[in-house]
């Protein structure tokens, strides 16, 4: 049975980790067929070949396909769902953007999050924030999914698979790009660092987070946040760590003035080593943590960047 | 312009989760349940256009079992002006599909003929983050998900949507879909006067197959279980500490 998983691709560039990610999650399923699609996608198309795996490449270059518009990449991905028993993607905001919106061009139901594979149509997805695991077997012919990259090793690599360029379907106009908002930064990508270090709302305020940055800067780690700090306006959104936020699973993990509330937990708690640093010694983020240290995290973060 | 709102009943994001010993679901017996509260974000956002003079009606929609009238009722006393109710389930643990929801709410957007539609980007009981997309797809409307800035302009909107890596500001046709994300507002409190008035406010009654919609689950669910609980640690008395077990345990 044939799968399509559609490649992370922005700006052109392949996101490597995601992608290789769902190619392990769909190999299983039957042979891969990846699709890069954008403004410019040769060189994701290139990398994605090699990614091991990866039986074939589709690459579709238009202006239409740029810019993370969802309406153009779904009518493509429709036209050519004959072809496959299931149309995967790494649970990326592009991915969550565009999958359900060809399953119900597809008629079927889309699963979202996918965290386990059971067989070719039996999946485990976490609901109610990864309170829960459920077992869902879809009576679809056509299986939407999108995999929770957390859970998923990325797949390694190999020679290259032939790349064929196909043409996007009329653009149906109904949306465009005006602008994106980058975050710039040199710190490796959230959800594929290898350590994390995250801030909640005891760091008080956004200045303080500077703190949190020169110790995730010393390990070359990601900056996290919980939902309170952002809430409160001392970090962005897209720092966000938990259920409304992204999901992580670092080597390690490093939760700085964080309470550990259930939606923070969800998004953390398979990170293989968790460290905790909070004054409050009942917070239930030390419930979760390998090495607990109840300390001013004020005094504390500081030695341990120098210490480090 | 009229906004159409869907919202749905949902367990109190407060309230601790329990699955049902015998693997069926999680048990929504007797616990408090509340509007999903990105639910809570749209119905706030409708109300904001309506002040602001860009809305002129807003209807507020649940599609579920019965008690999801005190949903709706919350929609109504936060300002919506009247509510829908499309019962489509009997039993409190029945959850409806995306898919069928979308299906339902595609058949009241052509009566309706609403120029936007406002959801919350996700319900945090299945967590699928996928009606608004599909309400789209049906009806071949633009989307815009994730949004934490809506501007209306004639006909068409301006959105700026939280995606991995950073904000994207996109425009899309009117009429559209726009999935709502955590900081496009803080909702309001329904004031005690409101609340009474609410109770004034009309709302229809309906079933799913007054809609012609079949909400049979594609997905069949085989068990619910518990998530693998991770064991608690050691309190380390220092930082000296701290970094001595990291190294032990290769993490540094």
């Amino acid at each position: 049975m044939a799968v399509l998983l559609l490649a992370e691709v922005n700006d052109g560039e392949l996101a490597l980790d995601a992608t290789a990610k769902a190619v392990t999650a769909a190999k299983s399923l039957g042979d891969v067929t990846a699709l890069c699609v954008g403004a410019t996608a040769a060189a994701a198309a290139e990398a994605a070949a090699k990614i091991d795996g990866v039986a074939k490449v589709l690459c579709a270059e238009d202006a239409s396909l740029g810019h993370r518009l969802a309406e153009a990449t779904a009518a493509l991905i429709v036209s050519l769902a004959g072809d496959y028993e299931h149309i995967v993607a790494p649970a990326t905001t592009d991915a969550k953007n565009i999958l359900p919106r060809v399953a119900a061009l597809l008629d079927v139901m889309v699963l979202t999050d996918v965290s386990g594979v059971v067989d070719g149509s039996t999946f485990e997805r976490p609901i109610y924030a990864g309170n829960a695991i459920q077992t869902v077997k879809s009576a679809d012919a056509t299986k939407v999914i999108s995999f929770r990259t957390s859970t998923f090793d990325a797949a390694g690599s190999q020679d290259a698979a032939p790349v064929e360029n196909i043409s996007a379907t009329d653009n149906p106009g109904l949306s465009e790009w005006v602008e994106d908002k980058v975050a710039e930064s040199d710190r490796p990508e959230l959800t594929s660092a290898g350590v994390v270090v995250s801030g909640g709302r005891g760091i008080g305020s956004e200045e303080n987070f500077a703190m949190i940055e020169k110790l995730a800067d010393k390990l070359g780690a990601a900056v996290g946040a919980s939902r309170a700090a952002v809430d409160s306006g001392f970090a962005p959104n897209d720092w966000q760590v938990g259920q409304t936020g992204k999901v992580v699973a670092p080597d390690l993990y490093i939760a700085v003035g964080i309470s550990g509330a259930i939606q923070h937990l969800a998004g953390m708690k398979d990170s293989k080593v968790i460290v905790a640093i909070n004054k409050d010694e009942e917070a239930p983020i030390f419930q979760v943590a390998d090495f607990g240290l109840v300390a001013d995290l004020f005094d504390a973060v500081p030695e341990l960047t120098e210490k480090l | 312009m009229k906004v159409l709102v869907p919202v749905k009943r949902v367990i109190d994001y407060n309230v601790k989760v329990r699955v049902k010993a015998d693997g069926s679901g999680v048990d929504l017996a007797n616990v408090k349940m509340s509007m999903n509260p990105f639910d809570e974000i749209a119905v706030e956002e409708a109300i904001r256009l309506k002040e602001a003079g860009k809305a002129d009606e807003i209807i507020a929609v649940s599609i579920g079992v019965k008690q999801s009238q005190e949903t709706l009722r919350t929609a109504l006393a936060m300002g919506t002006d009247r509510a829908i109710l499309v019962i489509a389930a009997d039993d409190v643990h029945t959850d409806i599909e995306p898919l069928a929801v979308a299906k339902i709410l595609a058949k009241i957007v052509e009566e309706e003929q609403p120029g936007l539609v406002l959801c919350g980007k996700q319900a945090i009981d299945n967590d699928m983050n996928a009606t608004g997309q599909m309400v789209s797809a049906l009806l071949g409307w633009s989307q815009a998900t994730f949004a934490s800035k809506l501007e209306i302009d004639g006909d068409h909107a301006n959105v700026t949507r939280e995606v991995d890596g950073g904000l994207q500001t996109i425009k899309v046709k009117m009429p559209a879909i726009v999935t709502v994300d955590l900081r496009l507002n803080e909702p309001r409190y329904a004031s005690l006067p409101n609340i009474m008035k609410a109770k004034k406010k009309p709302m229809d009654e309906k079933t799913a197959a007054d809609y012609g919609v079949d909400c049979a689950p594609r997905l069949e669910v085989v068990k619910t279980s518990e998530p693998a609980e991770r064991a608690a640690g050691i309190k380390v008395g220092s930082v000296d500490e701290l970094v001595a077990k990291l190294k032990e345990v290769g993490a540094v």
